[in-house]
């Protein structure tokens, strides 16, 4: 089922000074997407000083301005208990996008070594990391994760264990191919011969080599995980009220959709714009930084 | 060939067995005993132990594992909790209305993606270009239940051009009953001649379909951007430069067609994205399919219908890609390892 991945150049290496400003000129998409990731982090370490209504992002209940439309005072409206929607949109950039940086980090934790495992030593390790990754890969990644969280109890750490635990494969693929790659090259056996321990290889020749496609990879992936635990949040299984997560919030405005339609309208809107900026973001680093990897790994 | 399909077909059984392990173990992950779950709260001691022997949780767990793996093979996927009918006849009774959805998505995805990915290639950098990627990227990055609100409530509520929800007008039904033959409504209907069904079901397919195709037509807008950029400067396009064909040919025709083995991998890939995100969608357009009862199972926490919807997607998807790959090593022999 696997074959094996079109293999990055070995030389690539992160472009800095005028390089990088030439990539940023031809790439506008790249540099559309930076700035709007910049923004994202921004407005999650802000969050406190650019909401207007802080205390809305949590329990807050104002019976008195439940369901208004987007005025002045609230410009993305209230919803059923009354909080304002725009302080909880700007919230949930602390809620979904920090999920998917702990998802990637869990991911690359138990990816990377066993992709390294597999790839430099060969052999049955190899074959049983991979046949093992190969039946994961078999389920699409909503799929397993959807089945891990509804067995757990609904609650965000369930969320990020449950997609934590389908989108390692993927690492291990990746890092598998360049290990390999780098292990067959004839300065890694001279090194061998020359008595240089696999420890030192590996972290000197194999790790460095495998960075660049690894900060593409999860550049690329954190769109998806975010899309993934909102999907969740939509169905119920991940934050629970009143967590401002964009998806539960969707989930919550369905029944006041009509005729109130900013509760589902702007949360929604805020999923597409930050997974279209990692989008954006993660294909321009692969376009300027390793343009021969194959748009299905 | 024959060898190839051997290794292929014996590799995706042996995939199947092990999707059926991580189901299994999916299925006793759930926190807490099942047997007193199944036995109450205010089961004794004697209760939960006979709930245990009768739910067969006393035996080994290997044992137990090969007794889950025969009866899925035997067709025993469990009985829901919520239906109390047996999971496996909830699934085929749902599985066309969704094939359908799913198909006709893939069909809108195919016939926007690749004309898009095609002019995206043949002007790469220009505005054109831009604009499209930034499109596809657009599509692979929807959730695709908000797409599906906004466009419910855009083109039903606001402007009344196409229905909200189901797979066709039920008034139909005393008019122009709809014969089952398949269970494919749309198929239903141009088999039994019945015009004015046809026309409701496709109507209806319409909005459903365009949110499901979100992301397969930006993923395959993006593959044969790259694939045909790939080949464009190879000998056999220059060869049919010289020999006078026009850019349109030298795109559609002789780049594509090195472009489609890679888009055909990509479209098993989606086949099995887009059946989950009918999980997303269905229930939102009142589709009664695998999504529908899938988010009914989630929603009531119906682990033994979830499990079997995970089940049969997961193997949907397997068979997908071997599908797809049998037919590429038929055709290109290339793909055939030795």
């Amino acid at each position: 089922m696997i074959e094996t991945p079109t293999l990055p150049p070995l030389d690539a290496s992160l472009p800095r000074g005028a390089a990088l400003w030439r990539g940023l000129r031809a790439n506008p998409l790249l540099a559309v997407g930076g700035a709007l990731v910049l923004l994202i982090v921004v407005v999650a370490v802000l969050a406190p000083l650019i909401a207007p209504f802080p205390g809305d992002a949590g329990n807050a209940s104002h019976p008195f301005s439940v369901l208004h439309a987007p005025s002045p005072a609230h410009w993305f409206g209230t919803d059923q208990v009354g909080r304002d929607i725009l302080s909880r949109v700007i919230y949930g950039t602390r809620v979904s996008p920090v999920i998917a940086v702990i998802v990637l980090v869990i991911a690359c934790a138990i990816g990377v070594p066993l992709g390294v495992a597999a790839g430099f030593l060969g052999g049955w390790v190899d074959e049983l990391i991979m046949r093992i990754t190969d039946i994961f890969l078999a389920f699409p990644p909503l799929l397993l994760a959807l089945a891990l969280a509804s067995v757990l109890p609904a609650s965000l750490t369930s969320l990020t264990i449950a997609i934590a635990a389908v989108w390692w494969p993927w690492y291990v693929r990746l890092l598998r191919g360049q290990a390999a790659s780098v292990a067959g090259r004839p300065y890694v056996e001279s090194c061998r011969a020359l008595g240089i321990s696999r420890r030192r290889i590996i972290f000197r020749h194999i790790l460095p080599n495998a960075l660049t496609p690894l900060l593409v990879q999860v550049s690329l992936d954190v769109g998806g995980v975010i899309l993934t635990a909102s999907a969740l949040s939509f169905l119920g299984l991940g934050a629970q009220d009143p967590t401002p997560d964009w998806g539960l919030m969707v989930a919550e405005g369905q029944s006041y959709f009509t005729p109130d339609w900013w509760l589902v309208t702007f949360p929604g809107l805020a999923i597409l714009v930050t997974a279209f900026a990692f989008n954006l973001l993660g294909d321009g680093l692969r376009d300027l930084l390793d343009p021969k990897r194959s748009l299905l790994l | 060939m024959l060898v190839f399909v051997a290794r292929r077909l014996a590799l995706a059984v042996v995939v199947v067995v092990g999707v059926i392990v991580v189901t299994f173990a999916v299925a006793h992950l759930v926190p807490g005993d099942p047997a007193s779950v199944w036995a109450g709260p205010h089961a004794s001691a004697a209760q939960v132990a006979a709930a245990r022997k009768f739910l067969g949780l006393d035996r080994p767990v290997a044992v137990q594992l090969l007794s889950y793996l025969g009866g899925i093979l035997r067709g025993n996927w469990g009985t829901s909790i919520h239906t109390h009918r047996a999971v496996l006849s909830d699934i085929m009774t749902a599985a066309p209305a969704t094939l359908e959805l799913v198909i006709t998505a893939l069909l809108i995805a195919v016939v926007l993606g690749v004309p898009l990915g095609l002019v995206s290639a043949r002007h790469p950098g220009r505005p054109a270009d831009q604009l499209i990627r930034a499109g596809s990227i657009l599509g692979v990055s929807m959730p695709v239940f908000w797409m599906a609100l906004i466009l419910q409530l855009i083109f039903s509520q606001k402007l009344h051009l196409l229905p909200a929800a189901g797979e066709y007008s039920p008034g139909l039904l005393f008019s122009h009953p709809l014969v089952k033959r398949t269970g494919f409504p749309v198929i239903d209907s141009i088999l039994g001649g019945n015009g004015p069904m046809l026309g409701s079901t496709l109507v209806h397919l319409i909005l459903p379909a365009v949110v499901v195709a979100s992301y397969p037509a930006g993923l395959i807008a993006r593959m044969v951007r790259a694939q045909v950029l790939d080949t464009i400067g190879d000998t056999h396009i220059l060869n049919a430069r010289a020999l006078g064909f026009g850019e349109a040919q030298i795109f559609g025709r002789f780049a594509m067609k090195l472009a489609w083995p890679p888009v055909a991998a990509a479209l098993a890939l989606v086949f099995g994205y887009s059946l989950v995100n009918t999980f997303l969608v269905e229930s939102i357009f009142d589709w009664p399919g695998l999504g529908s009862y899938a988010a009914a199972s989630i929603a009531t926490l119906d682990t033994p219908a979830i499990l079997g919807v995970t089940l049969f997607v997961a193997i949907a998807y397997v068979v997908a890609n071997l599908v797809v790959d049998i037919v590429q090593a038929a055709i290109d022999p290339r793909v055939r390892p030795a």
